[in-house]
């Protein structure tokens, strides 16, 4: 039975002089993949903290996993919620291993004052395998390559056994190959564990085939919202991206010869 | 060698007061080092110089001020760091210049002699008191011991404290009680190390260390083995050449730092080895 894991009602959010949610209503339901895009600065990654309670709603209702978002329920609901965001730069001298960042997806879970016991290791060390990472395990974080780090990325963010899935641009500024590995990788794991998902990006080329359902947005608003087939169009990324349909046309003729 | 002065009392008390003071500096060192935020034991070191006058002036005990001052500065940064309008290197410097400003004010407005006030800023060791270790001694305990009772959520959050928060944790009470730390270890090493040289023996020990490992408790362990062996080599030096044990103390945590920068494991390739993963 599907039931609503996210309702957010009249979202507005802003950041100083700046609105980066206008009023933006979505409703997604249990085991959906949902691919929100847009253009940079359309607000696609606010929604995202909107849904995890990091954002801060200035106006509007928001309900995640049963629970309606309030100001000192967030770290709750964050436990609950994984996150993975963009490929950071990682000093290459941080004393840590994979494991060990692997291990911060269950800290949240564990509480303060308890240490990770052999269950905790053992989920690291699944997870670990399931990102096909399990080999550089032991490796310095700052040794990997972008691909790799996006991948003990999601393996901590699976280690904390979470009831929802978010992926802000995770394959930005990855090369093809990487890039590639990673929408497997996650299509992999959205079906074994059917985990409600919800992927950003702003980049066509890296949207999973698998979405059930895609989210335009652009300025802060939500233009449109529906089946892959129907809204990956020529005229409907013309009007999102502002770009002549000759020019998209041209584009999307790029990403099937690269298919 | 005559070493027969270690067996008065002031060189115990200094000797113990380089253990105590070693370990806690070296210890808020690392955050420092991690955090990637090297201007923070230069700002509270100067807040806590300026409370510290600002005691003498007025006339109750300079720690108190110095305490304060400090914690005040780490309830600045903090909030101004986190609120991302400026980047926490700008909002140290800010209250860096800020403190600044307000101890020479508080030394210009100082009737008499400022020799005591002058002490604050070289540090002077060898005349510390049972008092002053007494309090050296709470705060070194206190911060290792927040280090071993929050170490996982303080790794997390010196990894990164935007993944910190996004997996529940409290990263920004973290990072806040980092920097009060700092203050409260800074205003207990003061009068032993001084308010110049203190940004040194935060830092030193623990670059040195971070050049030495992957692992991040051994980070600690040996930060804190580095400051220790900075205070200890530094009275020796210092007795040897007759010369200011505080300056003595800093050059051989810079001595120290150098070393584990020409040895460094990290300037090399390494070939990592695959090892079993058991339950830690």
């Amino acid at each position: 039975m599907t039931s609503t894991v996210i309702s957010i009602k009249n979202a507005v959010v802003s950041y100083r002089e700046d609105v980066a949610l206008r009023g933006v209503s979505l409703e997604v339901t249990s085991g959906e993949f949902v691919g929100i895009i847009g253009p940079n600065g359309a607000g696609k990654t606010t929604l995202l903290t909107v849904v995890n309670g990091m954002g801060k709603l200035f106006s509007g209702q928001v309900t995640v996993l049963g629970d309606p978002l309030r100001q000192g329920n967030g770290r709750s609901l964050r436990k609950r919620v994984g996150y993975v965001a963009q490929v950071d730069n990682i000093d290459p001298r941080m004393p840590m291993d994979v494991r060990e960042v692997v291990m911060i997806g269950r800290l949240g879970v564990l509480g303060l004052f308890r240490r990770p016991g052999k269950r905790d290791w053992q989920i690291v060390d699944e997870m670990l395998e399931l990102a096909g990472m399990t080999h550089l395990a032991r490796r310095p974080i700052g040794h990997l390559s972008g691909g790799e780090q996006q991948r003990a990325a999601i393996a901590r963010c699976l280690a904390q056994e979470p009831e929802l899935f978010l992926l802000d641009e995770p394959t930005a500024s990855l090369d093809w190959k990487a890039q590639s590995g990673i929408l497997e990788l996650v299509k992999e794991i959205h079906d074994l564990r059917e985990l409600t998902t919800l992927f950003v990006t702003h980049d066509l080329d890296a949207l999973p085939h698998t979405c059930d359902r895609i989210v335009l947005m652009k300025d802060g608003l939500i233009v449109d919202d529906g089946p892959p087939d129907r809204l990956i169009s020529t005229s409907s990324l013309s009007r999102l991206y502002d770009l002549p349909e000759s020019v998209v046309e041209e584009r999307r003729h790029h990403m099937h010869a690269k298919e | 060698m005559d070493l027969s002065i270690f067996g008065y009392q002031f060189m115990q008390n200094a000797i113990i007061s380089a253990f105590l003071g070693g370990i806690a500096c070296a210890t808020v060192g690392v955050f420092v080092v991690l955090m990637h935020l090297p201007f923070i034991g230069v700002a509270m070191s100067h807040a806590a110089f300026a409370g510290a006058l600002l005691g003498l002036w007025v006339g109750f005990d300079p720690l108190i001020g110095a305490f304060a001052f400090s914690l005040l500065a780490a309830a600045i940064v903090g909030p101004l760091a986190d609120r991302g309008q400026l980047t926490p290197d700008t909002s140290l410097g800010i209250v860096f210049s800020l403190m600044l400003g307000i101890a020479f004010l508080f030394l210009g407005l100082m009737p008499g002699t400022r020799s005591s006030a002058l002490d604050l800023l070289w540090g002077s060791i060898l005349t510390n008191t049972s008092e002053d270790i007494i309090l050296l001694a709470v705060v070194t305990v206190v911060v290792v011991g927040l280090v071993i009772s929050f170490f996982k959520e303080i790794q997390a959050t010196v990894f990164n404290r935007n993944i910190a928060l996004s997996v529940g944790l409290p990263a920004t009470i973290i990072l806040y009680g980092v920097l009060f730390l700092t203050g409260a270890t800074v205003t207990a090493s003061l009068r032993s190390i001084g308010g110049l040289l203190i940004f040194s023996l935060i830092l030193n020990p623990a670059a040195a260390a971070y050049q030495l490992t992957y692992s991040m408790k051994k980070m600690f362990l040996l930060s804190a083995v580095f400051g220790v062996l900075s205070g200890w080599i530094g009275l020796l030096v210092s007795y040897l050449l007759d010369v200011p044990s505080g300056a003595t103390i800093v050059i051989t945590s810079s001595i120290i730092f150098i070393i584990a920068t020409v040895f460094s494991p990290k300037r090399k390739v390494r070939r990592w080895k695959e090892e079993p993963l058991a339950g830690e």
